[in-house]
């Protein structure tokens, strides 16, 4: 058998576990249910249709992602090796004829596709609605960036959660410090910046580069800058940005969120790959 | 078939297997015996690439630890943990094992049915019990047909039934032309299974003997509890002490000291003696 086919068989298996995972359902539930509210609301509170619509649901959207969806990844990315260490199939499944790397792609793309599903399900619940609405067609190029964005940083996360899996043995420890780096991205990050450009009287420049360390504020500045064309809304930060960068800056948010999906998941491969002793 | 050369195993300053080796012939069944510790299952996670070792193992030609994914192909695993994924059900794990073994999903049923699980392939693997999963482990073990079986402690688990059934199922395979590797610390299942015997100890090996030296040449004893009639007790005791077992009186009956190959003796010597056994139990 193929390397590519033992992969494909252990992502199914992967696939077939989430939509199984009661927590991931549940993660999926509640952005599929807020995304139709979110978008309802924000159409019927523009009045008219057209951008504005669209413009108060991308909002919406933004803010429901960067909630659920590094919330959503980082815990299932945490059990991925960590819960297969503890409960022993790990070993079981490793002295069968397949290779580590066979073992972390085929879970890495089968948690990647159950992330696919479920934006794919909040983002479509949301997209029809727009459509029924007719804002929909405002902009649709601006809806399936954004949509790739989120894509993106759920990758993002998802990597950064096997990296937290590859290093421990308990699923409960790994679980637990996803739950405190989802808690430092999305609560902490702003105030932790803040308080750092304050304290260092940092420069705007360095500012900026230190948001790219976020995953979830690289997303939001990327989705914000898709469906406003500016950051002025971000502040000094946002304008130094747009000036600096002008048109590269979206390639620069694209390229940043990749880094981060491949970075940590090389990171976590290269631990797990290593890993001597089972 | 099978080389192990100065296989060295250390868990930080801890060795828990110390320049092991042995061979194994192809078709022959060998037995690693010792006790908890002895280094008898890190030997055969080493084998397996589940841990990182010095020294070599070689399957055939090929080396362990560089051409780990080929030599796992050439065996058959049944671990002591059995550790499926518990919400599977049995025709399920076999199909998705034979899957990632390149064998044909026919395979799968085939390999059920050969181990008696046939009728029970929807149920969850969660809800089979131990004998039943020892056998689930089993047959994946020989879903590709390999010409290598490795199994570790394969009946620890398991209760007396289950463990006979499951014995009948190893020299099933084992007629069927295997080379078999396994680990125990029974008596019963090396005399039943094994061609060799080596014998282990704090990660070392101590000897090889054949199975039915193995008592003899460790010394291994046990004790034997015989319930006899009242009134008999003492001139019980009187024979068997002048037959030379240590012997101890305790509660209805006594309680003799011997041979793990010998427990049958003081039996004999009472039957002679014309002294009646009512009931027995091997401690």
């Amino acid at each position: 058998m193929s390397s590519l086919s033992i992969i494909w068989t252990l992502a199914q298996k992967e696939l077939r576990d989430a939509l199984r995972n009661r927590w991931f359902v549940l993660y999926t539930v509640a952005f599929a249910a807020l995304a139709l509210a979110f978008s309802y609301l924000s159409l019927a509170g523009a009045g008219i249709a057209g951008f504005a619509g669209f413009g108060r649901t991308a909002a919406s959207l933004i803010n429901l992602v960067l909630l659920i969806i590094p919330l959503m990844a980082l815990t299932i990315g945490a059990q991925s090796i960590s819960s297969e260490l503890e409960r022993g199939t790990m070993s079981y499944l490793l002295a069968q004829p397949i290779g580590r790397v066979e073992v972390f792609l085929g879970k890495y793309l089968g948690l990647a596709l159950s992330l696919l599903a479920s934006l794919a399900l909040g983002f479509g619940i949301s997209g029809v609605v727009m459509v029924l609405s007719g804002s929909g067609a405002a902009d649709p190029s601006a809806y399936i960036t954004l949509v790739a964005l989120a894509y993106l940083l759920s990758l993002a996360m998802l990597s950064v959660g096997f990296l937290i899996s590859a290093l421990t043995r308990k699923a409960s420890v790994s679980v637990g410090i996803g739950l405190f780096l989802w808690l430092g991205f999305v609560f902490l990050g702003d105030l932790g910046m803040m308080g750092t450009s304050m304290a260092m009287k940092m420069p705007i420049g360095s500012l900026f580069a230190m948001s790219l360390t976020n995953p979830s504020q690289v997303f939001k500045m990327a989705a914000i800058l898709n469906i406003n064309a500016t950051l002025d809304i971000l502040g000094p930060a946002g304008v130094y940005a747009v000036h600096h960068y002008g048109q590269s800056l979206l390639a620069i948010f694209l390229a940043t969120l990749a880094l981060w999906a491949v970075v940590p998941a090389a990171l976590a491969y290269a631990r797990f790959a290593n890993r001597g002793d089972l | 078939m099978i080389q192990f050369a100065h296989l060295t195993k250390q868990f930080g300053k801890f060795t828990a297997v110390d320049d092991l080796s042995f061979d194994v012939s192809p078709q022959a069944a060998l037995a690693l015996w010792g006790p908890n510790g002895a280094g008898k299952t890190t030997a055969i996670k080493c084998l397996l690439g589940l841990l990182k070792y010095s020294g070599h193992i070689l399957v055939d030609t090929l080396d362990a630890k560089k051409q780990g994914k080929m030599v796992r192909r050439m065996l058959g695993y049944v671990p002591q943990e059995l550790a499926f994924y518990a919400d599977m059900s049995a025709l399920d794990t076999a199909l998705f094992y034979a899957r990632l073994k390149s064998t044909s999903p026919q395979r799968a049923a085939e390999v059920l049915d050969q181990v008696g699980l046939a009728e029970h392939g929807d149920k969850p693997v969660g809800a089979l019990s131990g004998g039943m999963k020892q056998r689930l482990a089993l047959g994946l073990a020989l879903l590709a047909d390999p010409p290598i079986l490795v199994l570790d402690e394969p009946t620890s688990n398991l209760d007396a039934a289950a463990r006979d059934h499951f014995l009948h199922l190893l020299s099933d395979v084992k007629r069927a032309g295997k080379t078999v590797v396994f680990t125990s610390h029974r008596l019963e299942e090396i005399e039943a299974l094994a061609d060799n015997v080596l014998v282990m100890d704090q990660g070392r090996m101590l000897m090889t003997c054949a199975p039915g030296e193995l008592p003899r040449r460790l010394g291994l004893r046990t004790q034997v509890k015989l319930r006899l009639p009242d009134g008999q007790l003492d001139s019980a005791l009187t024979v068997l002490q002048a037959g030379g077992f240590t012997v101890s009186r305790n509660g209805v009956g006594v309680l003799v000291d011997v041979l793990a190959s010998e427990k049958a003796r003081p039996i004999n010597a009472l039957h002679d003696a014309d002294i009646e056994v009512m009931d027995f139990e091997v401690q």
